[in-house]
């Protein structure tokens, strides 16, 4: 084997040295707390494992873990498909395809707060464009009281949110599919629906899998709007992991529970992560195999 | 030494045993380089991968025993929670099988 040169990793030092004090240090304070009852700077005792029990005992935990497992899920079954199909129906071409890229964008561009303001004014029964309109039309909608209402609000608001980045993400990589692929399946007097399953979605894979994991990963840290448009309520049927976390470590100020906790949170993000990015790999090779095939 | 962030001695020994065994996987790597393959687990992997994979399995095991400590009391009528250091040498026993055999 030839000898490589390695010196060009010293060329990454300063990255290394960030990354250090930006996620290597304070997660290795977050291992420390969590062993620790702080009472105060200069009072604490180590506990051990006492803070892990008493967080994986504890019920408003798992309720809060239930409901964000199935928010993301939802969060995905909706938005992708409706991404892919956005992107499908956007035009291609010409000053259409600048303007409806402009518009579908925009969504993108606003913070999360103003995202929470804005669906907690348009989700008013008196002033409210959406309230307003499902109370007239005789249903008994209200956010801030009915528990479905207001998960369902969350769920919506961030399919408006961030369905966008979805369809912008596809729409490109719709645009990189050579004309080649379409004029061959043309000479094959392919279908539409057979232009889509073996032509667009294989070509979709690599988009598709930032989308999924960028979606997943976003969706299960969601703080902001839920925190401005419900508060985590009524009761807790909004409180959302992250939530739970704020609340037990800046509200209550349970360094050592909430640095268990938000250890815990890690490992769940890690392994969900790693299950996805590896099954959307072996998707992708697979698809090669029959191609190529 | 350690009173710097209010360090425990518990800590500054994962984290050093962290330290070394990046240290020792990139000596290994240099020595012997890795080769793909599938064992055990359902996916081919490389060294560096099983290592992941088994700290991660690690990681769950000892949360999971310490979850169901009580029930673990009740189940098996002790007097008191089973002692960690169970689970944490059936985790390294499982991270050396997923490192040798996955």
């Amino acid at each position: 084997m030839k000898p490589v040169n390695q010196k060009a990793w010293f060329l990454i030092l300063p990255v290394v040295i960030c990354v250090a004090f930006s996620a290597i240090l304070p997660l290795m304070t977050v291992v420390n707390y969590s062993l620790q009852d702080i009472i105060s700077p200069d009072r604490r005792v180590f506990v051990g494992t006492e803070w892990f029990k008493s967080v994986m005992r504890d019920d408003d935990l798992q309720g809060a873990l239930i409901r964000q497992i199935t928010f993301s899920l939802t969060v995905l079954i909706v938005q992708i498909p409706l991404g892919i199909a956005l992107a499908l129906s956007m035009p291609a071409k010409g000053w259409q395809a600048s303007a409806v890229l402009v518009l579908v964008a925009i969504s993108l561009l606003i913070p999360w707060n103003v995202v929470g303001t804005i669906w907690q004014i348009y989700g008013r029964t008196d002033i409210g464009l959406l309230g307003a309109s499902l109370s007239a039309m005789g249903f008994d909608y209200s956010y801030t009281g009915n528990a479905t209402d207001a998960w369902l609000t969350v769920l919506v608001m961030d399919v408006w949110h961030w369905t966008p980045l979805v369809a912008l993400l596809c729409y490109a990589g719709l645009r990189a599919i050579p004309d080649a692929y379409y004029q061959a399946a043309q000479i094959d007097g392919a279908s539409k629906l057979a232009v889509f399953r073996y032509i667009q979605l294989p070509k979709l894979r690599g988009v598709l899998m930032i989308a999924v994991l960028l979606r997943f990963m976003d969706s299960f840290m969601i703080y902001t709007e839920p925190f401005v448009l419900t508060g985590g309520g009524p009761g807790n049927a909004t409180t959302f992991l992250s939530q739970y976390l704020t609340q037990k470590a800046v509200g209550q100020f349970d360094l050592g529970p909430a640095a268990a906790f938000s250890l815990i949170y890690f490992l769940i993000i890690l392994l969900l992560c790693f299950i996805l990015y590896n099954w959307m790999q072996r998707v992708g090779t697979s698809d090669k195999e029959v191609s190529n095939g | 030494m350690f009173e710097w962030m209010a360090w425990t001695t518990p800590v500054v020994v994962f984290f050093t045993c962290i330290v070394l065994m990046l240290i020792a996987m990139t000596v290994w790597e240099i020595r012997s380089p890795t080769v793909m393959r599938k064992g055990l687990l359902p996916i081919a992997t490389t060294r560096g991968d099983r290592l992941f994979i088994g700290l991660l399995t690690a990681a769950y095991i000892n949360l999971l025993f310490v979850a169901l400590g009580e029930k673990m009391m009740a189940w098996f009528g002790l007097e008191q929670e089973p002692s960690v250091w169970i689970s944490f040498a059936l985790s390294m026993l499982l991270l050396s099988i997923i490192m040798k055999k996955g």
